[in-house]
C-alpha cells in the first residue's frame, strides 16, 4: 500500500515549523529550501496554523499540467519528479489547490513530497503521522 | 566559517539616502560567532561616541548566529542599539520567526542607518530591498492592524511562514523611550527603547522572508548531533514546565516565598497571587499554544479574553492576548490587579500602543505612588485617580502616557529614574540603571543581578535563582560570592546570546553540546575559544556603557528594595555597595 503523510489534528499545531526543518534535513540539509511542508499562520497566530502537505492525491492535477512528463503519478497515489525532465514552468504549482508544490528557488524546480514521513517523529504534538492510502482516506 | 555559509552577509540599509548594499564580513563571525558576539561589534563600528538615540547616527543593529536554521531553540533576533531610555547600552532579544527569517532572507546581521524624512516600512524579499510608503500606517491606533495590514500587502513579496513582520505601535512613534517593537504580534523586543528608535527613524516596520537551504560541514553528524539536542530538548521537565503553564508558572511559588513585588513593592505577597497564577489562566483563560520557529517548547501562551459589548445583548468580542510572567506582575501584582479580565484588557492596551510592558506597569506604580503621597495631584494626572486595583484608570493612564497631555506624562513617559528627578519619590523609583524592575524580589542577588547587568535585566545573570538557592540550601550569600557568580553566569549566556539560544534551552545547550553543534555549522571552536568569547563580549558591552556615561559606583539603588523585606530578609545596602565594587573590580 502506498503511504502518504496525513494530518491529524491541525488544532493541536503550534507553529513551531520543525517538521519543516525535519524534511530538509532529510537530505542532510539545513534551512528550508528542500522542505516540502509549509506551515503558516491561518491569517495571524491568533487564529491559528494552517499545515499544508502533498495529500498524493489519487488524480494528482499537478501531474496532468505538467507539459513534460516530469511528474509521473505514483501508483496508489501522489507523484514522483523526474528532475532531469522539468523544466521549472511552475504549472503544477498553480495546478495544486492546497499550495502544497512548494518552490525550490536555488534550482528552480518544484519541491514534491515523497512520502518518506521523515518528518513526522519531529511533531512534538503529533498534528502529521503516516498513514496507507485506503478508501476511506480518499473520502476523506 | 563554511566558505557559502550566508551567514557572513550583513545588510546595510540607509534611509536617508534610500539606498542598500551587503557586505561579506567573515570577519565579525568568526571572531563573535553572531547575536551578542557579532552586535557589539557592529555597534561599536557603527555608533558614535555621545550619539544622540533619537538621531539619525544611531543604528539599528540585528544579529542572529550559526545554529539559526539548522538547530532547534536556537532561534533568537539580538537588536543592538543606543538605547534612548538609559543613555546607553541598548540590547533586546526576540524570537518569533524573526531570527529564521533573517537567516532565512540569507543574512547574519542587518545594519539600519540614517532616518527617512517620511513614515516608510521595508522589505526584505531575499535579495531584494524594497522601501515603501507607510504615511498612511503612521498614526494607526492599534498595532495589530499594522501587523494585520502588512501581513496582507506583502502576502506576495515574502513567502509565509518564513517571514518576519517587526513593527511599532503609536508608543514608538511618539518616541516613548521604552516603546517596544513587536514580532508576529506575541513576540517583542521588548525593552530598553528599541521602539522610539525606530520612530525616530520613521521606520514603522520591517519586513523580511526568505527560503534557502544552509550548508553543514557533515550531513551526517548534523543528523546524528540534531538527535541528540531534539531528544534532551523534548525530554527535559523544564521544555514540559513552559509548555504546560508557561512562564506563569513563576507567580505562585514567588508568592509563595514572599517574592512577589506587589504594589510598587510595597510587599511581595498578593493576596490575589492565585487568580493571575499561571494555573488559573490556563484552565480559565488559555486558547492557545503557540512556538517561535523551531521550537518544540511552545511557551507562548494565548488567553482568550470575551468581552461583552454593553450596548448589545449577546454580542461579543474575544481578544487573543499573550500573557507571560512578567506582563502579569507588571500589571497585575505590581498595580495591585487581581482582576484578571481587568489585567489582561490593560496588558492588551499596552500591547496596542506598543510599550515595553514591564516599564509601563512600573510607571505607572509609580505614578500611583506619587499621587497617593501628594508628590502630583489630580492636575498633573489629568484627572485620573490612579490607585492600586483600579484596572480602568490605568488602561486611560497607558493611553495618556502615549498621547501626552500633560507635562506629567511626558515624564512618565521617559521613564520612573527621570520622571522621579522631576517629581521626587526616587525612593519608590524601582529602576535599575534606569531600567524598571522585572518581576522578581528574591533577595540582594536579584537586584545585583539587575544593577550589575549589561542590560539591566533579570535575564543577564538570573540573580534571583541565586537566591532562591541559598534560600533552600539555608546558606547565606557573600558579597564578593554573589559578583563572582553573577559575573561567571553573564559570560557564559555571551555564549548562549551569541549564538542566540534561546535562555530556556541553557541547560541542554551545555558546552559540550554547543561545541558539536558549532562543528557541524562548520565553527571548530574549543572551550577556550568560547570562555575568551563570553569574557570579552562582556566587556565590551560595559566598555561601550563607560564610554557612554555610565558607572556601576553611581548606580541609584531605590530605597524600596531596602525596605519590603525578601526571603532572605532585608536587603543591606552595604552588602550591595560591596557585592557591586567587587563586579566592577572583576569584570
Amino acid at each position: 500500500m502506498a503511504k502518504r503523510l496525513a494530518v491529524m489534528d491541525v488544532e493541536r499545531c503550534v507553529g513551531c515549523q520543525a517538521c519543516m526543518f525535519a524534511c530538509a534535513r532529510r537530505l542532510g540539509e539545513g534551512g528550508l529550501a528542500a522542505s516540502c511542508i509549509g506551515i503558516h499562520s491561518a491569517g495571524g497566530i491568533r487564529k491559528g496554523f494552517v499545515v499544508v502537505v502533498c495529500r498524493a492525491c489519487a488524480d494528482p492535477p499537478c501531474a496532468r499540467v505538467c507539459p513534460t512528463d516530469a511528474l509521473r503519478v505514483r501508483e496508489g497515489g501522489g507523484v514522483r519528479l523526474k528532475p532531469e525532465l522539468c523544466i521549472g514552468c511552475h504549472n503544477c504549482a498553480e495546478a495544486c489547490p492546497f499550495q502544497a508544490v512548494f518552490w525550490n528557488v536555488e534550482e528552480d524546480k518544484p519541491q514534491i513530497c515523497v512520502y518518506c514521513a521523515y518528518c513526522a517523529p519531529y511533531c512534538p504534538y503529533d498534528v502529521i503521522a503516516s498513514e496507507e492510502i485506503g478508501e476511506v482516506a480518499h473520502v476523506a | 566559517m563554511l566558505p557559502d555559509d550566508p551567514l557572513r552577509r550583513v545588510l546595510y540599509i540607509d534611509l536617508t539616502r534610500r539606498r542598500s548594499w551587503v557586505k561579506e564580513r567573515p570577519d565579525l563571525f568568526e571572531a563573535g560567532l553572531g547575536g551578542t558576539g557579532v552586535g557589539i561589534r557592529l555597534l561599536e563600528e557603527e555608533c558614535p561616541p555621545g550619539a544622540d538615540p533619537l538621531g539619525p547616527e544611531n543604528p539599528i543593529i540585528f544579529t542572529v548566529g550559526p545554529l539559526v536554521g539548522l538547530f532547534p531553540i536556537a532561534s533568537k533576533t539580538v537588536a543592538m542599539f543606543k538605547s534612548p531610555h538609559t543613555g546607553n547600552l541598548g540590547e533586546s532579544h526576540a524570537g518569533g520567526r524573526s531570527a529564521v527569517a533573517i537567516r532565512e532572507a540569507g543574512y547574519g546581521a542587518l545594519v539600519i542607518r540614517g532616518a527617512s524624512a517620511m513614515p516608510v516600512y521595508l522589505v526584505v524579499d531575499g535579495d531584494h530591498v524594497h522601501f515603501r510608503d507607510a504615511s498612511a500606517l503612521w498614526g494607526l491606533r492599534s498595532s495589530y492592524t499594522v501587523g494585520s495590514v502588512l501581513r496582507e500587502r506583502e502576502s506576495g513579496s515574502t513567502p509565509r511562514g518564513v517571514r518576519t513582520i517587526l513593527r511599532i505601535g503609536r508608543a514608538g512613534e511618539r518616541q516613548v523611550t521604552y516603546a517596544s517593537v513587536i514580532a508576529e504580534t506575541y513576540r517583542h523586543f521588548g525593552r530598553l527603547g528599541l521602539g522610539a528608535v525606530f520612530g525616530s527613524k520613521r521606520l514603522k516596520a520591517l519586513v523580511i522572508g526568505g527560503r534557502r537551504s544552509l550548508p553543514v560541514a557533515d550531513r551526517k553528524a548534523y543528523r546524528t548531533v540534531y538527535d541528540e539536542i531534539w531528544k534532551a530538548e523534548t525530554e527535559s521537565p523544564l521544555m514540559k514546565k513552559y509548555h504546560e503553564l508557561g512562564t506563569a508558572i513563576n507567580v505562585v511559588p514567588l508568592n509563595e516565598i514572599g517574592a512577589l513585588p506587589t504594589r510598587n513593592l510595597q510587599a511581595g505577597r498578593f493576596e490575589n497571587a492565585a487568580a493571575i497564577s499561571g494555573e488559573h489562566l490556563a484552565e480559565a483563560f488559555l486558547g492557545r499554544r503557540v512556538a517561535c520557529a523551531h521550537c518544540p517548547v511552545a511557551c507562548v501562551h494565548l488567553a482568550a479574553l470575551r468581552t461583552p459589548y454593553r450596548s448589545e445583548p449577546y454580542f461579543y468580542k474575544t481578544n487573543m492576548l499573550g500573557y507571560d510572567h512578567e506582563p502579569i506582575y507588571a500589571t497585575g501584582s505590581m498595580l495591585g490587579i487581581g482582576d484578571v479580565p481587568g489585567m489582561l484588557r490593560l496588558m492588551d492596551e499596552m500591547e496596542v500602543q506598543g510599550l515595553d510592558v514591564m516599564s509601563a506597569g512600573v510607571a505607572l506604580a509609580w505614578a500611583t505612588e506619587a499621587l497617593q503621597t501628594g508628590l502630583v495631584t489630580l492636575k498633573e494626572t489629568d484627572g485620573l485617580e490612579l490607585a492600586f486595583g483600579n484596572a480602568e484608570n490605568y488602561i486611560a493612564a497607558t493611553q495618556r502616557i502615549v498621547s501626552q497631555p500633560t507635562d506629567f506624562y511626558r515624564a512618565v513617559a521617559r521613564g520612573v529614574e527621570h520622571a522621579a528627578s522631576i517629581y521626587g519619590g526616587a525612593e519608590f523609583a524601582l529602576a535599575f540603571g534606569g531600567n524598571e524592575m522585572p518581576g522578581y524580589h528574591t533577595g540582594p542577588a536579584c537586584h545585583l543581578g539587575y544593577l550589575t547587568g549589561a542590560r539591566h535585566s533579570h535575564l543577564d545573570s538570573a540573580g534571583y535563582s541565586l537566591d532562591q538557592k541559598a534560600a533552600a540550601k539555608g546558606e547565606a550569600l557573600t558579597p564578593d560570592g554573589v559578583a563572582d557568580a553573577l559575573l561567571k553566569e553573564e559570560r557564559w549566556r555571551q555564549v548562549l546570546t551569541s549564538l542566540v539560544i534561546c535562555l530556556f534551552a541553557r541547560g541542554v545547550y551545555t558546552e559540550d553540546v554547543v561545541l558539536k553543534a558549532l562543528a557541524v555549522a562548520g565553527f571548530n571552536w574549543s572551550a577556550d575559544e568560547l570562555t575568551r568569547l563570553g569574557t570579552q563580549t562582556l566587556r565590551r558591552k560595559n566598555d561601550y556603557k563607560a564610554r557612554e556615561g555610565f558607572d556601576l559606583a553611581q548606580v541609584r539603588i531605590p530605597r524600596r528594595i531596602l525596605e519590603t523585606p525578601s526571603p532572605l530578609g532585608t536587603v543591606d545596602e552595604a552588602f550591595m555597595r560591596q557585592a557591586m565594587a567587587r563586579f566592577a573590580e572583576t569584570i
